[in-house]
């Protein structure tokens, strides 16, 4: 195995590992909350034993709120269980804004983290692109941190892609920090992170403040 | 004299089901749901134990433990996670944490926490005070 395959291999296994444990941190917090919830509902028990009366309101709040946090854990783990699968076909038609709508979901914690808010905007036609879905998922995520540090604290950043003139182009904007953040904060390599079948080249425009990743099949 | 805690996580269901919680076995609460909150809650009032969440928006556990043990040395931070590993644990230990605990929580192994921190925080704040009186005396050279 050459140089190039080992370090992509490991920043792979690094970004499974990152993911993972992000959406299991997440899955903990809804399992604490549900735990915390059922505690109550155990004390109220112990109080109504003690001749204490029960306000049935209370209990129907509390049975709803542990059900809120069952369907959050639910949630995560189908994403996870999605992110997981990603790596079930080395080559596949995948459609970009709900592949950008799976990283958006895997990167919540980090976005609440970053105090950036995401949203990913539906194309007019959809937009495919025949590739490795993981790999993809990791380039992505690699331009992803880089724009909401580009965006800054308390912004909103829009993902969305469009057919470009030999392939896909997927958006990363508004970034009003870009002009701060070193190209080098850009921790992908698009010659190295992309699978063996794309091309694809950053295009950062400082003026409009965005970023862009043009995707293109190798010849 | 009841125990005192702050509780601090960005979780807002999980921060008033812990509180409530609390409150019914005689402690009492303030929650908040930042650190900065937390730093400002802190200044104004003292607090046996602060339970703090490890990671949160706007500020780390480990950024506000800094913060907490640097504004008030004596403060007993107990520091709660999703994911308790060895270095962060002994990072959190290493910066002055009394304790490192996974969550979900066991509440009566945290309120037995609680009662040991209060314990401790009562020995710390007595020695301070004969400090106190000690130079006191040896400045009036009584």
């Amino acid at each position: 195995m050459n140089q190039a395959s080992q370090t992509m291999d490991d920043a792979l296994l690094r970004f499974f590992g990152r993911m993972t444990a992000s959406m299991t941190h997440e899955v903990k917090n809804a399992l604490a909350t549900v735990n915390e919830n059922a505690g109550l509902l155990t004390d109220y028990a112990e109080m109504t034993l003690q001749g204490k009366p029960l306000d049935p309101e209370r209990v129907h709040g509390l049975a709803a709120r542990i059900a809120d946090q069952v369907i959050r854990a639910d949630g995560l783990l189908k994403i996870l269980n999605r992110f997981a699968h990603s790596v079930d076909e080395p080559l596949i038609g995948v459609d970009v804004t709900e592949h950008l709508k799976l990283l958006m979901a895997l990167s919540i914690r980090f976005a609440s983290m970053s105090e950036v808010s995401l949203n990913v905007r539906e194309p007019a036609d959809r937009v495919v692109i025949e590739t490795s879905p993981f790999p993809l998922l990791n380039t992505l995520f690699g331009c992803l941190e880089f724009a909401m540090r580009a965006a800054g604290r308390g912004r909103s950043i829009e993902l969305w892609a469009e057919k470009g003139p030999s392939g896909v182009c997927i958006h990363f904007e508004p970034l009003p920090q870009l002009d701060d953040t070193s190209a080098e904060a850009l921790e992908v390599d698009e010659t190295h992170s992309l699978p063996g079948s794309l091309e694809g080249r950053f295009v950062m425009n400082r003026t409009s403040g965005n970023l862009s990743l043009l995707l293109s099949k190798r010849a | 004299m009841p125990e005192k805690v702050l509780l601090v996580d960005d979780e807002k269901e999980f921060l008033e089901a812990m509180a409530e919680r609390m409150t019914m076995r005689g402690i009492e609460v303030s929650t908040a749901s930042s650190a900065s909150e937390a730093i400002r809650l802190a200044e104004k009032e003292s607090f046996d134990a602060i339970i703090v969440d490890l990671m949160m928006p706007e500020m780390d556990g480990l950024e506000a433990l800094k913060l907490l043990k640097k504004k008030s040395p004596e403060s007993q931070v107990i520091l709660l996670t999703g994911h308790a590993t060895l270095e962060k644990g002994i990072e959190a230990m290493k910066l002055g944490a009394v304790d490192f605990l996974e969550k979900p929580a066991n509440l009566s192994e945290l309120t037995e926490k609680i009662k040991e921190a209060h314990a401790h925080k009562m020995i710390v704040v007595e020695k301070q005070v004969e400090e106190r009186i000690r130079n006191i005396m040896n400045v009036k050279g009584w």
